[in-house]
């Protein structure tokens, strides 16, 4: 790549940010609040203490296996929008092996993150099995199994797992310690999930970038059909693209529930899912950007929990500040593809 | 209306698509515009039909110079183009098709279209139902609605982008009678082709562009020798063809039914055998394209038996249909064989059909550089295949099927190239066959199928005939069968 391509990719992507921050700042200003506290009371919400740092990190790692997944399924020409019920699921599957199976840590926190993984894989290729089998685009099929997960979810908490007297939505009984993911003293976050999050990343992207399952996946996005002509098992592929992003992000689900939450709660995806998909467009559906744009998000979600509490302004600002970018960072990408 | 280009520019990148382009049409003629692939016709004609717009230079109309921004002023000043393959939207009906496009209210007054509509279909004798599909026409009859959508909207100037690729013999005369009817009633027509015959036969002019630059101008009377010359400098003699003993059956078909939606061709038995080239001639559409990706495993026949090399292939999956060395070339380049946004050496990758995990990029580039070298394409390893022209895309998709073929299933191989890359192609096939691949092959040029078939399988209104003789079979014969006529 040449210099000029390098600052000019730059500037296509800073710019929309930047353009998100004022657009951000004005509509603070509308509402009468006084942007740079704002700004300010975000910051410290992220960055203030370790504990919140460790917050922000409790939030990067599901977002970048969120993301890592749907490396995959976009590679292939699919919109996994049920990314965020297979979180579900995965939390689900863990939540059983914790509940049932009495092992020491050791072994039990891997059976349980293992469970996690094939939960939101099985999930997945259902939306996967309806569109090769049923034809239903994957949309629709995935945003369906998104609310029969969640419901699945609050059933489970509210009747066969409820706690003991109570039937609460706050969830189940806590785990028992042996399934929780080891944290750092006085931190919610441990070494495992880093290391999930990290490796995950490193092998997606090699493996789209230097398999020959990669280029074919590829080819299948970029056109099934003649993909199809020229081999490939289109289908076959399309179903494993589903089942492992399903994978991931049952992985996420896991690592929410034994690790963050140590239970099960009805809202245990926490809107990762469908932020994996903005993490990944924003990036560029390249898998180099992922881990900075997760951080980004990351730090805005948790950052800005803190401003109801100081300055009375709904913590959604945040989510204002996330969609803004992401919807200036596709229209410069459109505007730019017009012009060139 | 009279059209003058003058002076006019085009450049993609680096290559100069039109180049000082200057030449003048007068109204009530047919002007034909000559060229092979590359040579500025294309560029030429979208630049004049409002798709593009020229980096210099001048259109006149009747005297005035005219500027417009898209398709829609274009029209409104009176030019209106026909695409080979015809913009229109399937699934609506003729009536609604006739009345896309038109700025009116909001409430379109149907009933004085479809008045319209029919005052000038009888004025050229066409016979268009206003309720029918436009998914239920043939190419002919989507000529024909888009001739009278175009009229009806105030196009003066028409042009005729390959209007007679993928239509009848009957359907060509009526093309062409309606052309010299829209010349004689005042409207200037251009006629772009590189079909010599037609060329020919319909006009009075014609100019030749050659590497985006004019090359010469010919008026009535012409003959073909001198627009060959002018088109390519040289002229090209048909080689006689090496006689091939046949050899054993590859593909066997018994009472082979085929269909989709809308047509279904029944009882078709044939036997392949290697060496042998069959052509499968008819107006496109006649179930040509189903036989093809029946015989390749893509479609599934409705009924009877396909063997290849004496197994039994009914219900095998496409990859068992490969195994056995079965091939099948797609006329749609960009849609059904190549994949736009990954480059030659991805394409020979993923054709190769390995078991490797790992993507050896090394090799895979020198392999592919042997393969373009081969295959005379003009383009390097990392070329995206969009970025070629319709006739290296052509050669791209003939390097990716497998040297060792028992069976080549080839749709169009040639339509859309020129004379010389139709050569090179057949060259290539000549060989294959040579080395004992049966090849079964359709195309709508007449010469084509007449030239290259040893056996000749004609497709008309749900039927196939019993295979004819290739040598013995006349154009005139061909043409009638394909009409409709003695079958």
């Amino acid at each position: 790549m040449s210099k000029t391509n390098f600052w000019n990719d730059l500037g296509w992507g800073v710019g929309p940010i930047l353009l998100g921050l004022v657009l951000t700042t004005l509509a603070l200003m509308a509402v009468g609040a006084d942007p740079a506290r704002a700004y300010a009371t975000m910051w410290t919400g992220a960055f203030g203490a370790p504990e919140k740092f460790s917050n922000v990190v409790d939030a990067w790692v599901p977002l970048v296996l969120g993301s890592v997944g749907l490396l995959i399924t976009f590679t292939a020409g699919l919109w996994n929008i049920g990314i965020e019920g297979q979180m579900v699921m995965g939390a689900i599957g863990a939540a059983w092996v914790a509940r049932t199976v009495d092992l020491p840590a050791p072994v039990l926190v891997p059976l349980l993150l293992v469970a996690g993984a094939l939960g939101g894989a099985l999930w997945a290729l259902l939306a996967g099995a309806l569109k090769v089998y049923g034809r239903v685009h994957e949309i629709f099929g995935g945003l369906g199994l998104n609310f029969v997960a969640m419901g699945l979810a609050l059933y489970l908490i509210i009747g066969p797992w409820k706690r003991a007297g109570i039937a609460s939505t706050s969830g189940t009984e806590p785990f028992p310690p042996a399934a929780w993911l080891p944290n750092w003293p006085g931190l919610s976050v441990g070494p495992i999930e880093i290391a999930l999050a990290l490796v995950s990343l490193a092998l997606v992207y090699l493996a789209l970038r230097g398999t020959l399952w990669g280029l074919q996946l590829k080819a299948i996005g970029k056109n099934a059909r003649a993909a199809f002509w020229l081999g490939v098992p289109t289908q076959r592929h399309w179903l494993g693209a589903f089942a492992l992003c399903g994978a991931f992000a049952g992985l996420a689900g896991a690592e929410q529930a034994a690790g963050v939450w140590a239970r099960l709660i009805p809202s245990i995806s926490g809107g990762y899912g469908y932020l994996s998909i903005l993490v990944v467009l924003l990036s560029g559906f390249q898998a180099g950007g992922v881990p900075f744009v997760a951080f980004f998000f990351a730090a805005v979600t948790k950052g800005s929990v803190a401003l109801p509490l100081d300055l009375q302004i709904d913590s959604a600002l945040g989510g204002v500040l996330q969609g803004m970018i992401v919807l200036l960072y596709v229209l410069s990408q459109g505007v730019r593809a017009k012009f060139r | 209306m009279r059209l003058e280009f003058q002076h006019i520019h085009k450049h993609f990148g680096a290559v100069h698509a039109n180049n000082d382009i200057s030449f003048t049409i007068e109204a009530g003629t047919i002007h034909g515009l000559l060229g092979e692939n590359g040579a500025g016709k294309s560029t030429l004609m979208k630049i004049l039909s409002g798709f593009i717009r020229r980096d210099a230079g001048e259109i006149r109309l009747d005297g005035h110079a005219v500027e417009f921004k898209n398709p829609a002023e274009a029209l409104h000043l009176g030019v209106g183009m026909l695409h080979q393959d015809p913009l229109d939207v399937p699934p609506l009906s003729i009536l609604d098709n006739f009345l896309l496009g038109r700025q009116t209210r909001l409430i379109q007054d149907r009933s004085a279209a479809r008045a319209d509509l029919q005052t000038l279909s009888q004025r050229f004798g066409f016979d268009l139902d206003p309720d029918a599909p436009v998914a239920s026409l043939t190419v002919g009859e989507r000529q024909q609605l888009e001739i009278v959508r175009l009229l009806s909207r105030g196009a003066r100037v028409l042009i005729f982008d390959e209007p007679t690729t993928g239509i009848s013999l009957p359907q060509k005369v009526k093309l062409f009678e309606t052309l010299r009817l829209l010349a004689q009633q005042g409207m200037t027509i251009i006629f772009v082709t590189h079909k010599l015959a037609d060329a020919e036969d319909l006009c009075e002019q014609v100019t030749v562009l050659r590497l985006g630059r004019v090359v010469g101008q010919v008026t009535r009377p012409f003959t073909s020798a001198q627009l060959v010359q002018l088109m390519f400098g040289q002229t090209f003699a048909t080689r006689e063809r090496a006689a091939v003993a046949p050899g054993e059956p590859v593909l066997e078909l018994r009472d082979l039914c085929v269909a989709d939606y809308r047509l279904r061709v029944p009882h078709i038995t044939l036997t392949a055998r290697a060496g042998e080239i069959i052509g499968l001639a008819g107006i496109e559409g006649s179930g040509q394209r189903l036989l093809l990706r029946a015989c390749a495993g893509l479609d599934a026949p409705v009924a009877g038996e396909i063997r290849i090399a004496g197994a039994k292939m009914n219900r095998q999956p496409y990859r068992a249909f490969l195994a056995r060395g079965v091939g099948y070339l797609p006329a749609g380049r960009l849609e059904e064989g190549l994949v736009a946004g990954l480059n030659l050496t991805e394409h020979f990758i993923l054709a190769r059909r390995t078991r490797e995990w790992l993507v050896n990029w090394n090799a895979a580039q020198n392999h592919a550089r042997a393969r373009i070298a081969e295959f005379n394409i003009r383009g390097d390893p990392a070329s995206r295949v969009e970025s070629l022209s319709g006739g290296n895309q052509q050669r791209a998709l003939l390097a990716l099927l497998p040297l060792d073929l028992k069976l080549m299933l080839l749709e169009h191989p040639t339509r859309g190239l020129d004379i010389e890359s139709t050569l090179w192609v057949w060259q290539q096939l000549l060989e294959r066959r040579q080395r004992g691949a049966a090849i079964l092959f359709s195309s709508a040029d007449l010469d084509e199928i007449l030239e290259y078939s040893d056996r000749i399988l004609v497709f008309s209104g749900g039927r196939v005939a019993q295979a004819l003789e290739g040598r013995e079979t006349s154009a005139q014969q061909l043409g009638e069968l394909i009409g409709g006529k003695g079958l």
